[in-house]
């Protein structure tokens, strides 16, 4: 159980758009995390180094936040639901060209009817996951 | 000075992902329980993302032929919803569903040292790699 946190949220995913629009703005780049991540493996010849150094950036993060914005504490996921989900997850950003950030902000931001309807199946497919398996658990 | 950039960009980034909670799995799993105890939160960071991307797009990016500190825009050209797209989108909502991490709460994850996370990114790695080899097997 979750508290709907509205100001949070809002301040948080104003400092996605922002970022996200930076970088493009600066660098020309998507901030598509799952194309970031997979461009370290194929990208060409110094095309890659930008790409460590956003992803560092993301790690750093939580070591320069201020006091009250936290990682939580521990993944309550358990090991069997973690393991299969990594592998999808990989797989299917990889086929799908994209992920959340990618899709989700980037490419509807961009008014992409791809994204959208990338975002809106992986979104719907996620709900029904998260359905069955409360299902189940019940 | 690209590469400074692009650390800033992931640190501000990074940020955003802890201070919306996106970083947190449950609160990803609370928000596609629909069904359940719905928690809307996620939906105002899409839309709190979108409302200052947007308008930047088309404002900034738009109006400019290259980027402030490079060459090109580096954009996705491709228009068409062709099959890999919606297989890719079916196969990765399934997996964000199942454990409510998607690869940006993951990288940021990292700096928590939970073992979990590490497992997570290693199969997410392995599941990229595969993906090539299913493009190739149809081509």
């Amino acid at each position: 159980m979750t508290e709907f946190t509205p100001y949070s949220a809002i301040l948080g995913g104003a400092f996605l758009g922002l970022a996200a629009l930076l970088l493009l703005v600066l660098n020309g780049r998507v901030a598509g995390i799952s194309g970031i991540i997979r461009g370290i493996f194929t990208a060409g010849d110094g095309a890659g180094s930008w790409r460590w150094f956003f992803l560092l950036g993301l790690v750093l993060a939580p070591l320069l936040a201020p006091s009250p914005v936290e990682l939580p504490e521990n993944i309550r996921v358990s090991w069997w639901l973690i393991l299969p989900a990594g592998f999808l997850v990989g797989l299917g950003s990889a086929l799908g060209a994209g992920c959340t950030s990618g899709h989700g902000i980037c490419g509807i931001g961009r008014l992409s009817g791809r994204s959208l309807t990338a975002t809106l199946t992986f979104m719907a497919t996620a709900m029904l996951v998260v359905y069955l398996i409360r299902l189940l658990m019940a | 000075m690209q590469l400074l950039i692009s650390l800033c960009c992931g640190v501000l980034f990074g940020l955003g992902l802890m201070v919306s909670q996106m970083a947190n799995p449950e609160k990803v799993l609370n928000f596609l329980d629909i069904g359940g105890r719905w928690d809307p939160s996620l939906l105002l960071v899409m839309a709190s993302a979108l409302l200052v991307y947007i308008p930047g797009y088309f404002l900034l990016v738009k109006r400019r032929t290259k980027p402030v500190a490079a060459e090109s825009f580096y954009l996705p050209q491709k228009r068409q919803i062709d099959k890999p797209l919606l297989l890719g989108a079916v196969i990765f909502g399934s997996g964000w569903g199942l454990a409510g991490i998607c690869p940006g709460p993951a990288v940021v994850n990292l700096s928590g040292g939970d073992v979990k996370i590490f497992a997570f990114i290693v199969l997410m790695l392995a599941g990229m790699r595969c993906s090539g080899f299913i493009s190739r097997l149809k081509s």
